[in-house]
C-alpha cells in the first residue's frame, strides 16, 4: 500500500503517532472517569471475579456454550453437505431462503408454535435445532465454494483414471476443498459459536445466560457482562488465530 | 395489527440507522487499518477483534443495562442501535479493508511511480477500483444485520421478530404469524440484494 517512509515520512509517522496517542489515553481516562463515578471500579465490585466459585459457574457456562456450539456445528455440516452435494431447485433454495430468516425466529418457532403442535423437545435442543437449521445453510454455501474451487480438470483426471463418480468426490475433490475452506471453516466456527448466546432466550445454561443469572444474584451486572464478553473474546481469539495459522500453512503448500 | 406495524417499522428503522452507522464508524476503522502509521493501524485491528468476537447479545445486554448505570441514558432504541451499529462497523471495516487488498498491488505501486501522494493513489486510484468489489461485501453485510436487528427484540425493542412473539401469544395463530414475519425478513433481503446489484451494475 505505501513505500518504506523516508526521513520526512518518519518523522510525520512519530507525530501522528503522538498525537494519536495522547488522544487514545485522553479518551481512556474519561471513560474510566465515568465508570469510577458510578463506583464501578470499586475493587469490592471486582473480588467476586477473583474467586474460584464464580469461574466454575462461569466455565460451566462455557463447557454448555462449548457443547452446544459441537453439537449445532455437527448437525450442520451434515446437514450443509448434504444441501452442497446435492444442487437442485430445493437444496439452493433452502440455503437462500434460511441465510435471510434471524436464527432467533426459528428459535420462537421452536419455543412457542412447535410445543402447540405437540412437538416439545428438551431445553438443549431447542437451542441446537434452530441454530443447525440456520447453520446448515452457510455451510452449504462455503462447501459449495469450495467444491467448486477445485479445478475440474482434477474431477476428470479421477473419472479418465476409471474412479466412480461417489468415490472422485471423496477421495479426490473433497480433500483439496476442505484444504480451501479452512479458514472460512473457523470463521463459521465462530459465527456459530457467537450464536449459541441464544441460550440466553431459551434458558438453556450457558456462557451468557450463567452471566445473567450471575447478575442477578450479586448486583454486579456491568462486572460479570464484562468478565463474560472477556471470555467470548479469548476463545474466540483463539479460534481466529487458528484460522491465521491455517491459511498461512495453505499459502505455503498450497502451489 | 397495530402491534404489526410497530414492529415492522422498528425493525426497518434499525436496519437503515444501524446499517448508516456502521458504514459511518466503519469507514473510518477500515482506514486505521490501512494508514501507515503502526499505533493506529493497531488500535484499528484491537477495534475489529474484541467488536466481532464477541456475541452481539452480550453487546446488547452490557449497553441496554450497563450504559444506565455509569450514567449514559439513552432511549432503548437509540442504545440498541448504537450497539448494533458499533457491533456491523467492525465487519464493514473488514470488508472494506479486504476491498482495498483486492486491487492488484501493482496499481497502487504504478499510482506512486507517478508521483501520486498515499492519499492521492487512495482517492483516485485505489479505492474507485475497490468501490465495485466491496458493494456485495457490504450488501450481505446488510442483510446479516436486518438479521441481527431481531435480537434487540431480546433487550426490549418491539422490533419483528419480538412482536410476532406476542401477537402469537394473543392470536394463537402461530404458523401464519411467524410465516408472515418470515415472509418481510426475506423480501428485505431479497430488496437489499437487489439495490446492491443496480448498485454493482451502475460501478462496473
Amino acid at each position: 500500500m505505501f513505500d518504506a517512509p523516508g526521513p520526512r515520512g518518519r518523522r510525520r509517522i512519530l507525530w501522528v503517532s503522538v498525537v494519536s496517542a495522547v488522544v487514545l489515553l485522553g479518551l481512556v481516562v474519561l471513560g474510566l472517569r465515568q465508570f469510577a463515578a458510578g463506583g464501578e471500579l470499586d475493587a469490592t465490585r471486582w473480588r467476586p471475579y477473583l474467586t474460584w466459585p464464580v469461574w466454575r459457574y462461569l466455565l460451566g457456562g462455557l463447557w454448555s456454550t462449548v457443547v452446544a456450539a459441537c453439537a449445532t456445528g455437527m448437525l450442520a455440516m451434515a446437514g450443509g453437505l448434504l444441501l452442497a452435494l446435492r444442487p437442485n431447485r430445493f437444496t439452493r433454495g433452502y440455503a437462500e431462503v434460511v441465510r435471510t430468516i434471524p436464527v432467533l425466529l426459528l428459535v420462537y418457532v421452536m419455543l412457542f408454535v412447535l410445543p402447540s403442535f405437540g412437538v416439545n423437545l428438551p431445553l438443549f435442543w431447542k437451542l441446537v435445532v434452530p441454530l443447525a437449521l440456520s447453520h446448515a445453510a452457510s455451510y452449504a454455501v462455503i462447501f459449495r465454494a469450495g467444491v467448486e474451487s477445485v479445478d475440474p480438470g482434477q474431477r476428470e483426471a479421477g473419472l479418465s483414471l476409471g474412479m466412480a463418480d461417489g468415490v472422485v468426490t471423496r477421495f479426490v475433490v473433497l480433500p483439496q476443498a476442505v484444504r480451501h475452506m479452512t479458514p472460512l471453516l473457523v470463521t463459521q466456527a465462530v459465527s456459530l459459536l457467537k450464536d449459541t448466546s441464544l441460550g440466553y432466550v431459551v434458558s438453556y445454561t450457558e456462557l451468557l445466560f450463567n452471566g445473567r443469572v450471575l447478575a442477578s444474584y450479586n448486583g454486579l451486572l456491568i462486572q460479570t457482562f464484562l468478565v463474560v464478553a472477556f471470555v467470548y473474546l479469548v476463545v474466540n481469539l483463539g479460534l481466529s488465530r487458528l484460522a491465521h495459522r491455517l491459511e498461512a500453512s495453505r499459502a505455503r503448500t498450497a502451489r | 395489527m397495530s402491534l404489526v406495524l410497530e414492529g415492522f417499522l422498528n425493525t426497518v428503522a434499525l436496519t437503515l440507522l444501524s446499517f448508516a452507522g456502521a458504514v459511518l464508524v466503519g469507514v473510518p476503522v477500515a482506514v486505521l487499518r490501512i494508514v501507515p502509521v503502526p499505533l493506529l493501524r493497531a488500535v484499528g485491528a484491537v477495534y475489529v477483534e474484541v467488536w466481532r468476537n464477541v456475541p452481539l447479545l452480550a453487546w446488547l445486554v452490557l449497553f441496554v443495562f450497563g450504559l444506565p448505570e455509569v450514567g449514559v441514558t439513552m432511549p432503548l432504541f437509540w442504545t440498541a442501535c448504537v450497539a448494533i451499529a458499533l457491533y456491523e462497523a467492525a465487519f464493514v471495516a473488514e470488508a472494506l479493508r479486504s476491498g482495498v487488498h483486492s486491487v492488484a498491488s501493482g496499481q497502487g505501486e504504478a499510482a506512486r511511480a507517478l508521483g501520486l501522494s498515499f492519499r492521492q493513489s487512495l482517492r483516485h486510484v485505489i479505492l474507485p477500483q475497490a468501490g465495485k468489489r466491496v458493494v456485495q461485501p457490504l450488501a450481505n453485510i446488510a442483510i446479516a444485520l436486518t438479521m441481527a436487528t431481531a435480537l434487540a427484540g431480546v433487550v426490549g425493542v418491539v422490533d419483528m421478530t419480538r412482536a410476532a412473539q406476542r401477537i402469537n401469544l394473543e392470536l394463537a395463530q402461530p404458523l401464519l404469524v411467524f410465516t408472515g414475519v418470515g415472509l418481510c425478513y426475506l423480501v428485505m433481503a431479497a430488496g437489499i440484494g437487489f439495490g446492491a446489484r443496480a448498485l454493482e451494475r451502475r460501478l462496473a
